[in-house]
């Protein structure tokens, strides 16, 4: 999978890590901005007040 | 290239394997670029898709746990300096004196209308503890949105009786991540539009979820006629689990009248650095 993304990616070496570099950027951000906050809704505690049974 | 597959098109399709030796053989004298390809292998997908998948979970309990908490913390600084300065600008000076303890009339759910200072919580290397309080406690529009939430049943800051608000123990901004680290006279402000309501931390209590008893006018006294002014904070407990509720208590001391011609809007002392937007 890694081995055939390296492959597709044009240009010399030092080309190819940045643009894997700016990947990851991207996914990182994604993930932090939408995706992370969007789990957590189903993961999380959420209940955190005293109430009436 | 050419050299490879000049031959493979001369040559009978029998010849292919000899064709394919000599350019095995060829291959590390001619350029020595040129690897053996390997095959993409099921076993081989699966098995990055599947250290793919670990390193996003750790990701996320990183960024949940941990960063999460900190960016959070950051931004509700900020929008709470921004807050006290616009008090600031509205705020005339202050004519009662420090006697006079007002309380304001109880906002519309969800509308924050309060910040949280609490020293104790200032974490070194992250923004000073400073947070927004909102009207009621529902989960989506205050208790999710990194706010601490004031149950609409209890009283006011100032007043006399108990001013309860709840917020998460971790996650969502974990505003209330530390608060089992209180000593006993750790200062509490809750800052309004009015000026700063100083409490002092008294003491902790765990109890079940049901456990309503704590947000009385005087907890775990029902019926009785408050004369003291509390603050009640209560979260989930133990860390990561909705078992237990742990409660802080806090008793009133003194009110800090907002004055725009002192430094930081007249703030107390131990918070002005915070309230100022820097660190103390």
């Amino acid at each position: 999978m890694y081995a055939a993304l390296w492959r597709v990616l044009p240009g010399p070496w030092w080309v190819r890590v940045l643009i894997l570099l700016v990947l990851l950027a991207l996914i990182l951000t994604a993930l932090v901005v939408w995706v992370f906050p969007w789990v957590q809704t189903f993961v999380a505690p959420q209940d955190v007040t005293v109430e009436k049974a | 290239m050419l050299d490879m597959t000049e031959p493979q098109g001369e040559e009978a399709p029998a010849a292919s394997s000899g064709t394919r030796l000599r350019g095995r053989r060829a291959a590390p004298a001619t350029t020595g670029a040129r690897r053996p390809r390997r095959r993409l292998s099921v076993v081989g997908i699966a098995g990055e898709v599947l250290i793919t998948a670990g390193v996003l979970v750790l990701m996320f309990l990183g960024w949940q746990l941990w960063l999460q908490d900190i960016i959070v913390g950051n931004q509700l600084h900020q929008q709470a300096t921004q807050q006290t300065k616009e008090w600031d600008k509205k705020a005339t000076a202050p004519t009662g004196g420090s006697n006079v303890i007002p309380v304001s009339q109880a906002p519309g759910n969800a509308q924050t209308f309060a910040y949280l200072l609490v020293p104790r919580w200032n974490q070194p290397g992250q923004a000073d503890y400073y947070r927004p309080i909102a009207q009621g406690v529902g989960t989506s529009d205050v208790l999710n949105k990194f706010k601490l939430g004031h149950y609409p049943t209890t009283q006011m800051p100032g007043e006399v009786g108990n001013f309860a608000i709840a917020s998460h123990r971790s996650a969502y901004g974990g505003n209330l991540h530390l608060i089992h680290q209180l000593h006993v006279g750790d200062h509490i402000f809750v800052e309004t539009q009015d000026g700063w309501y100083q409490y002092s931390f008294r003491n902790l209590e765990y109890v079940q979820p049901t456990g309503v008893g704590v947000l009385d006018p005087v907890p775990q006294t029902p019926g009785v006629q408050p004369t003291d002014r509390l603050i009640t904070l209560t979260s989930c407990n133990p860390f990561y689990s909705t078992a237990e509720r742990i409660v802080a208590y806090g008793m009133f001391d003194k009110f800090y009248p907002r004055d725009p011609s002192q430094p930081g809007g007249g703030a107390p002392a131990e918070v002005l650095k915070t309230v100022e937007g820097g660190h103390s």
